[in-house]
């Protein structure tokens, strides 16, 4: 690890202020991509900015029909929230089952989404679920949130604060790990709210995306049945020592059937 | 019998020290002054190093040093040697050169040490190291072992066609005769993937060297830490062997990698002299995956001749193996004499001819690793066995059956002489713990869930307990493989046992005690036992080849007939009687017929005040040696049954059931040897279905991480059913075999019989991993579909 300055802000306007002022300076969040990249000399920020000590950025709470989880909370917290649970019983199974449970006391919502790891799980059920992702200068939808790998509508300077999920009528997640890091190989999330019906696939492809082909399938019958005989085409799919493109393809369809099954 | 003695189900007395943080590990090691070691590695799997340039970072304060190939040239420390001599076909001299611990002209693997950097920091030492400038001129790869020998680039000049050695063993002309009069012939060719040990300690080194004395003491990650001072005396030229001290504290798991002297290990105790501060290096999980030598790696082709009723004939089987960059220590053996001697199985072959090519590639090198040579020989045998029976439509346990060896001893075609053995006994208890005949029934009602179901066999055999010296000194090995003991009775009754045998994870400290004190007759908290320090234990060959029982244990027990003779001779004067009356039982010597006894701890004592007997017959004290060399290697052998449920959308293959039924003749601890059984499965079943080392067609590890190489966890395996058979060794005194690698040997063929199995066809290689298998499941729905 190469050295660094280390900062504690009490506040998200502190964290604005330092990264500001800071020549390249890292948000610290659950720490769990940046921490190791560090350690392997692959990442060399001049400051660390911890957000672990500013108040008001965990906790979940449903109002009305949305469910807010602040952007330090851990995996493990929305996995074991009998708020998610009763609301988004998809969201609670798909924190549960993010690593191992070091990396679900540790790791947050608010830095998976920020990091984008075309393999993380939150991602997919932002976008599949319709989430918005607030920040301390804006309120942005899923839809335009992620733009490619590792890459988000993140701007210089902005911290995301909480994320916004609206309760689905159904919702579903499946994922088939990858068998050494057990990221999502593939992971689909499927959701149904009202005409809205939402298929996000993480892990296939260099960032998250919509189905479409799965979603008009569901739209008419959201069921596993409507799925049979559509395919989802390998062209822009990942492909390496795991999986070819072709058999990542082939798995969506199966884990989006799967989902929709359990939703 | 003793509670603790033999045959007991006694708790590791070493577990408690290990899961509550007390072990000490040679990072533990922290020596008053040290330095740390940083090795800069190549990032070419092939190039010539042209020029290297470290001004930069000897000039940085804290930094001590940066040391390469020519420093250690200028010092005369040799290259790594290889320590088993094969001749090829045509009677030359295997073509090794020599490993240089640090590059010397060219490097020949990604990770390759080319400098050490040592600095009074890690941090430190690896920013030094960023800034040693290395002109490479970078050479082509050769990744690819199909296509190595045939490579226009050389890995080395003195290995043409970057081949080592063209070796063969067995009788061509009669094996052809067999093939000749087959009723049929079975042909399959199968890979055996190359795995990474990832022993849970990484490697660590820490040398330091003490000017007054001019003394060296290394303490390493090392199996046998006398055989790492033996090598580092007589060929590296490090020190000679009583100003070298080697101790290997407690270890943290083996699997065969850490037999092997490596760089690092050198060089930490080299530098310690240059530096004049101890030198400590601990190996991180990336260098581990680059640097540990790799386990087997072979590609296969193989036939078996059978007649009418699917008796064999005859076998021929030509095999090239990848030995990497370069032949590490033992790496000329294993591919060959712990190979192709094991390639009669359980069976009664007439005939049988082996060639093996052994290869260069610009890889890590390839050496020993749990099973090293029986795993692969048992994938080729138990998996031609069975495509044989499928072809032939025979029930494969039928036709192990009828080939089974049924008498003893038996010379097989290829060296082995088993001694004993009851391989229908292990097969038919595994058949009925597995429900064997129940299979149908549980097939259908999986297909009935979209399922597709398989059972697969694997009766292995292998040889342990390694080795008679003369034996293996006449097949080329450099060094004996006897072991030796040393039982120290204390005044006061305790006793401590020093083995040359190291335990790094097998709990030796608890079934070497269980043997003394059932010998003895004493509490086994009385005993202790000491190992890895060549300063305390005199010499010891080491612990691999399930060795440790069979010939460790042995030693042991030599030892102990000898302080017992001895003690009837001191409890013949201390009892007033004749040393024949003199009997020993339940720790009293007692006079034959009489109550006159005396107990272990009046005796000990004795022994040691020595006012009861003439100096003139007998010596004071208590403790003598034992060098016990095996007369025969032991033949452990059994039967593993794996039934899986394959996923045919996604390929998933679950393990549904495992029976184990092992015959490793007496056990010491039932618990231990189980735990033994459990770990070895589990490797096995991820050599079977998940761990693939992959190199790109630059020689890049792609699977160079734990995010990319997948070990076997505990949710990938079901709860095994073990269960044994027991026919004693005859050739050594308690009538083991040894256990540690029997699960790593049978279950990889166990997994892909039953795979296959399920799939109604044999094309799948290991790792049969999800996709792979999704693959070979789409085809044999195609091939259904074209029916």
């Amino acid at each position: 690890m190469y050295p660094f300055t280390y900062h504690r802000p009490a506040s998200v306007r502190k964290a604005v202020n330092l990264l500001a002022s800071s020549e390249d300076a890292k948000i610290l969040a659950g720490g769990h991509t940046l921490l190791p990249t560090m350690k392997q000399r692959l990442a060399a920020p001049s400051d660390l900015i911890d957000l672990n000590g500013v108040e008001g950025l965990s906790g979940i709470e449903q109002k009305g029909r949305t469910i807010h989880i602040g952007a330090m909370t851990r995996h493990a917290e929305v996995a074991n929230s009998d708020v998610v649970k009763e609301a988004i019983p998809a969201l609670a199974k798909l924190a549960g089952g993010i690593g191992d449970p070091h990396v679900r006391h540790r790791g947050t919502i608010g830095g998976s989404v920020a990091n984008n790891d075309p393999n993380a799980d939150y991602p997919a059920a932002c976008l599949g679920l319709g989430a918005t992702i607030v920040t301390n200068k804006r309120k942005i939808p899923a839809d335009e949130f992620f733009v490619g790998m590792f890459e988000t509508a993140l701007e210089e300077g902005e911290i995301i604060t909480k994320v916004l999920f609206p309760i689905p009528r159904k919702a579903g997640y499946a994922k088939f790990p990858n068998p050494a890091s057990r990221y999502a190989l593939v992971g689909v999330f499927v959701s149904k709210r009202g005409k809205d019906v939402r298929v996000a696939v993480t892990g296939a492809g260099p960032c998250v995306f919509r189905a479409t082909a799965l979603e008009e399938a569901l739209a008419g019958r959201f069921a596993a049945k409507s799925l049979e005989g559509v395919t989802v085409s390998d062209a822009d799919l990942n492909s390496d020592i795991h999986a070819s493109a072709e058999y990542r393809a082939h798995l969506i369809g199966v884990m989006a059937r799967r989902a929709v099954a359990a939703a | 019998m003793n509670a603790n003695g033999i045959g007991a189900r006694v708790k590791r007395v070493e577990d408690k020290r290990f899961i509550t943080g007390n072990g000490h590990y040679t990072d533990d090691m922290n020596r008053p002054g040290h330095v740390h070691a940083y090795f800069l590695r190549s990032p070419h799997a092939h190039a010539r190093v042209k020029g290297i340039t470290s001004s930069a970072a000897t000039a940085m304060t804290g930094v001590h040093a940066v040391l390469t190939g020519d420093d250690l040239a200028a010092d005369g420390i040799g290259p790594l040697p290889c320590g088993w001599m094969i001749h090829s076909k045509d009677g030359s001299p295997m073509k090794t050169p020599g490993h240089p611990c640090l590059a010397q002209g060219k490097v020949r693997y990604v990770g390759d040490p080319v400098a050490v950097i040592i600095a009074d920091s890690l941090a430190l030492a690896k920013q030094a190291a960023e800034v040693v400038e290395v002109d490479y001129e970078v050479l082509p790869a050769v990744v690819d072992l199909a296509t190595a020998q045939s490579s226009a680039t050389l890995l080395h000049d003195e290995a043409p066609r970057n081949t080592a050695f063209e070796w063969e063993l067995g009788d061509k002309a009669a094996t052809d005769a067999a093939f000749d009069g087959a009723h049929h012939v079975t042909r399959i060719e199968l890979s055996n993937n190359r795995l990474v040990p990832n022993a849970m300690e990484p490697r660590a080194a820490v040398g330091e060297y003490d000017a007054g004395t001019d003394h060296f003491t290394l303490w390493t990650t090392s199996q046998n830490p006398h055989v790492a001072r033996l090598v580092m005396s007589a060929f590296l030229n490090i020190a000679p062997e009583h100003k070298l001290r080697v101790i290997a504290p407690d270890v943290g798991g083996g699997f065969g990698s850490k037999i092997y002297v490596y760089p690092e290990e050198t060089v930490c105790v080299w530098a310690s002299k240059k530096v004049r501060r101890p030198v400590k290096w601990t190996s991180d999980r990336t260098e581990a995956f680059l640097s540990d030598a790799h386990g087997r790696d072979h590609l296969t082709t193989a036939e078996l001749a059978l007649d009418e009723r699917g008796k064999m004939l005859g076998l021929r089987v030509k095999t090239l193996a990848n030995v990497g960059g370069y032949m590490n220590l033992f790496a000329s053996s294993v591919p060959t004499y712990l190979y192709a001697t094991l390639l009669s199985g359980q069976y009664d072959i007439p005939a049988i001819y082996a060639e093996v090519d052994t290869v260069y590639t610009t890889t890590t090198p390839v050496d020993a690793y749990r099973g090293a040579g029986r795993p692969e020989a048992t994938f080729v045998i138990e998996r031609i066995v069975e495509v044989a029976a499928r072809e032939m439509g025979i029930d494969p346990a039928t036709l192990r059956k009828r080939n089974f060896i049924r008498k003893f001893p038996h010379q097989t075609p290829v060296i082995m002489a088993y001694d004993v053995g009851d391989y229908h006994a292990s097969l038919n208890k595994a058949m009925d713990l597995a429900d064997y005949k129940g299979f149908g029934k549980r097939k259908r009602e999986s297909a009935r869930r979209g399922k597709l179901r398989g059972i697969g066999i694997s009766t292995y055999i292998e040889a342990c307990g390694i080795a008679p010296s003369q034996a293996v000194g006449s097949l080329g090995a450099g060094v004996g493989l006897w072991e030796s003991a040393e039982v120290r009775v204390n005044p006061v009754g305790t006793v401590e046992i020093l083995t040359g045998s190291h335990s790094h994870g097998q709990g030796h400290e608890t079934t070497f005690a269980q043997l003394v004190a059932d010998r003895l007759g004493i509490p086994f908290e009385n005993v202790s036992i000491v190992h890895g320090d060549t300063d305390k234990v005199q010499f010891g060959m080491g612990t691999y080849g399930s060795r440790s029982g069979a010939v460790g244990m042995s030693a042991i027990s030599k030892a102990l007939d000898k302080v017992v003779d001895k003690g009837k001779k001191i409890a013949a004067h201390l009892l007033e009687a004749s040393e024949a009356d003199i009997e020993f039982k339940d720790g009293n010597f007692t006079v034959s017929g009489t109550d006159k006894s005396i107990d272990w701890t009046s005796l000990a004592l004795g022994a040691y005040v020595a006012h009861g007997f003439p100096p003139s017959e007998i010596e004071p004290g208590l403790k003598e040696t034992s060098f016990y060399d095996p007369t025969n290697f032991t033949f452990p052998a059994g039967c593993h049954i794996c039934e899986v449920e394959v996923d045919p959308e996604t390929g998933v293959t679950e393990i549904a059931n495992w029976v184990a039924v092992d015959d490793f003749g007496t056990i010491i601890n039932p618990m231990i040897v189980e735990g033994q059984v459990h770990g070895g499965i589990a490797q096995g079943v991820g050599q079977a279905l998940m761990e693939g080392t992959a190199y790109d067609s630059e020689g890049q590890l792609l699977s160079g991480s734990f995010m990319d190489y997948t070990m076997p966890r505990a949710d990938n395996l079901p709860s095994f059913k073990v269960d044994t058979t027991v026919t004693e060794c005859p050739s050594n005194p308690l009538g083991m075999k040894g256990c540690g690698e029997a699960g790593a040997i049978a279950s990889p063929a166990a997994v892909i019989n039953a795979i296959t199995d399920a799939l109604g066809h044999e094309d799948l290689a290991m790792p049969a991993t999800a996709q792979a298998v999704w693959r070979a499941a789409r085809k044999t729905s195609q091939r259904a579909a074209a029916e």
